[in-house]
Order: structure tokens, then C-alpha cells, then sequence
């Protein structure tokens, strides 16, 4: 089964997804690394991501930083009694042996200072500082304003 | 949908007191009623005169005599309004032409940025269907104290966010207060309770 997607993705891809790509920097995979388009530059942007750490130890996001915008941060979405805010997020905890996602409704790069609008296609760099791992370059895929995450045949 | 399930922990607080609202309001009828304060008002109890992304009038009588769903955010927001729009928008595709029926309103709690033309481009990129209201503070927030919803605009880094109510409202044709879509909510309710008040 996993040789017949591999083989089925491999045929697919003439026309590679950015956001379906994985990065790897130690024990972590990096991958479904994407965004939405935005309406001109004033608005903040967001990105996403998802994280596995394979290894027996825990790390932790720590920051983010790109050239698409002169404030990033960590951010989370908390809904307490129905009202939806976004505080600070200091560090992401990513456990050992567990998958953590920068998602919809949850924890979120919060890209203030757009340097340019980011437009549905568009794809930038943006650097992961983990606690212990170090740091790490993903292309941040750019999806329309209407996308609640990207399409990849390893998706499940 | 994977992502709903992970961050159901996260809600799951807020989502029972939303499930309570909602559904567990539908199952106790006739039996004990809920404090009406955390209730919102029936429509037709509501006073706010707001303005919609087209630039006609709004004011709470216009929506008797159609179902009605609405929901609080700002288009300065990259995380909660874009994915409750695009949920909305893949609620009122799989219902297809039915939710023609529904009155589905986007107000904007942040008025100083969302004016009607803002409001226009941003919706430009949801279901049409979608009708967006702006307005005055002052209205806005008579529409806010209507659905006994909350918004709070908060200093951030040099500029400002706002919290808001974050669950989607829904009406019965009559103006009647039906149930509301918590946001963290599992997305396998959300269809059913739009079907109950269009039925
Ligand atoms: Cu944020």
C-alpha cells in the first residue's frame, strides 16, 4: 500500500505542492507548511505547520522569522467562554514521540508587517528556532483566502 | 477533518457550555429553561440600524420571516473569521440551493477598519451568499448586547486585535432563537442545527 501512494505520488508529481513537502532538521519532520493569501500588506498574514518530533526527546518551537514580515510571532487562538483571542504563544511545546500543529483555530504564526500582500501561489521562507534542535528553513506555500489546509496525498 | 479533532481540547471548555446553549436547550424544551440572560434576544427583540457590504440599510425586522445565521468578527483577523467564512461557505455549498432560504450575516466588530468597501472585497472571497454589516460603534454594539455576545479591542505590538465572540447564531424564521455553532465544535453538528431552523 505505502509503495503504490509513493509510486502514485511520484507520477503526480509533474506539478510538485509546496506545502506537501517535509523538511527534516534532526529528529523533526516539517511538513504542511502553508498560509493564506491576504488582502494588500496592512492586514497580518498567518502560517501553519506541522511538526513531528521521532526522537525520545522533547523540544519545542521557539520562534519564527521571516523576510515576508517585519513582526512575526507565535501565537494561539484560545476560545474561553465563546470568545475567541489570540495571546502570545512563548514556545510551542513539540513532546517526544508526538505530532504538533500550527492550525485553523489553534496555534498560529501570526505574520505582522507584511513586507508585500501574499498572493494565493506565492510561496516564502520562513526559519524555525527550536529549543533544542537549532534552526530550519521551510517554503511557506501561499493557498487562497478560503483554504483551511493544503491537499496532500499523505494526508490522512 | 483532522485538524477540528486535534484542537477539540483546547475548545472543550467553551464547546460544552456552547453544547449546552445549543442542543441542550433543543432537548430541555418544555422542561427547565436556562437563565434567559445568556440567552440572545429574539430578533424581533432586537434594536440595531447597521449598514451591508452593499451599502443598504439593515435593521433587525428586515430578517423575520427567514432563517437566520450570524456571526461576530473583523477582516483584520488571519485566523478565526477566514476559517469560520470558509466553514460557512462549505455549509451553505452542501446545503445547495436550501440555504437560498437563510439570512447569513458576517458583522464586523471592528467597524474603524471594516467599512462597507473593505467588507466587499473581503466577502468577494466566500460563498456570495454571505452578507457582511458594519455600521457605527454604537450600533454594533447594540448588535452585540442583542446576542448577548462580547467584543473587546486590545492593544497589540503597536496596533490592535480584537476578541469576540467566536460560535455562529442561529434563528428560526420567526426570530426565535434556535441554537449556536461553537467554534470548536465538530463539524458533523454544524449541518443538522442549520437544517433545524430551515425546516
Ligand atoms: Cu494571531
Amino acid at each position: 500500500m505505502k509503495s503504490l501512494i509513493l509510486s502514485a505520488l511520484l507520477t503526480l508529481s509533474a506539478a510538485p505542492v509546496l506545502a506537501c513537502e517535509t523538511v527534516t532538521l534532526g529528529d523533526l519532520n516539517i511538513e504542511h507548511a502553508w498560509s493564506r493569501a491576504t488582502i494588500g500588506a496592512d492586514r497580518p498574514g498567518v502560517f501553519y505547520v506541522e511538526i513531528t518530533n521521532n526522537g525520545s526527546t522533547d523540544d519545542a518551537l521557539i520562534g519564527i522569522a521571516t523576510p515576508a514580515a517585519g513582526m512575526p510571532m507565535l501565537h494561539e487562538t484560545v476560545v474561553t467562554d465563546g470568545v475567541a483571542s489570540m495571546p502570545h504563544a512563548m514556545s510551542i511545546p513539540v513532546p517526544a514521540g508526538e505530532s504538533v500543529e500550527l492550525a485553523p483555530g489553534g496555534y498560529h504564526g501570526m505574520l505582522m508587517g507584511l513586507t508585500a500582500t501574499l498572493a494565493e501561489g506565492d510561496s516564502f521562507p520562513v526559519t524555525l528556532s527550536f529549543q533544542k534542535s537549532g534552526e530550519v528553513v521551510v517554503n511557506v506555500e501561499v493557498l487562497s483566502l478560503r483554504a483551511e489546509g493544503p491537499d496532500c496525498d499523505d494526508a490522512n | 477533518m483532522r485538524r477540528r479533532q486535534l484542537i477539540l481540547g483546547l475548545g472543550g471548555a467553551s464547546g460544552a457550555l456552547a453544547f449546552t446553549l445549543g442542543l441542550g436547550w433543543w432537548q430541555s424544551r418544555g422542561r427547565a429553561q436556562p437563565p434567559a440572560a445568556l440567552l440572545p434576544l429574539p430578533i424581533g427583540e432586537m434594536g440595531f440600524a447597521l449598514t451591508n457590504h452593499r451599502g443598504e440599510p439593515v435593521r433587525p425586522a428586515d430578517w423575520i420571516g427567514r432563517p437566520t445565521m450570524a456571526f461576530f468578527g473583523f477582516t483584520w483577523c488571519p485566523d478565526v473569521c477566514p476559517t469560520t467564512l470558509s466553514d460557512i461557505s462549505g455549509w451553505l455549498g452542501e446545503l445547495g440551493p436550501d440555504a437560498d432560504r437563510l439570512n447569513t450575516v458576517f458583522i464586523t466588530v471592528d467597524p474603524e477598519r471594516d467599512t462597507q468597501q473593505v467588507l466587499a472585497d473581503y466577502l468577494a472571497n466566500f460563498d456570495p451568499r454571505i452578507t457582511g454589516l458594519t455600521g457605527s460603534l454604537a450600533e454594533v454594539e447594540r448588535a452585540v448586547a442583542g446576542f448577548r455576545a462580547r467584543f473587546e479591542k486590545v492593544p497589540r505590538d503597536g496596533d490592535y486585535t480584537m476578541d469576540h465572540t467566536a460560535g455562529v447564531f442561529l434563528f428560526r424564521a420567526d426570530g426565535r432563537f434556535a441554537s449556536i455553532i461553537d467554534y470548536h465544535e465538530d463539524r458533523r453538528f454544524a449541518l443538522p442545527k442549520i437544517r433545524r431552523v430551515l425546516t
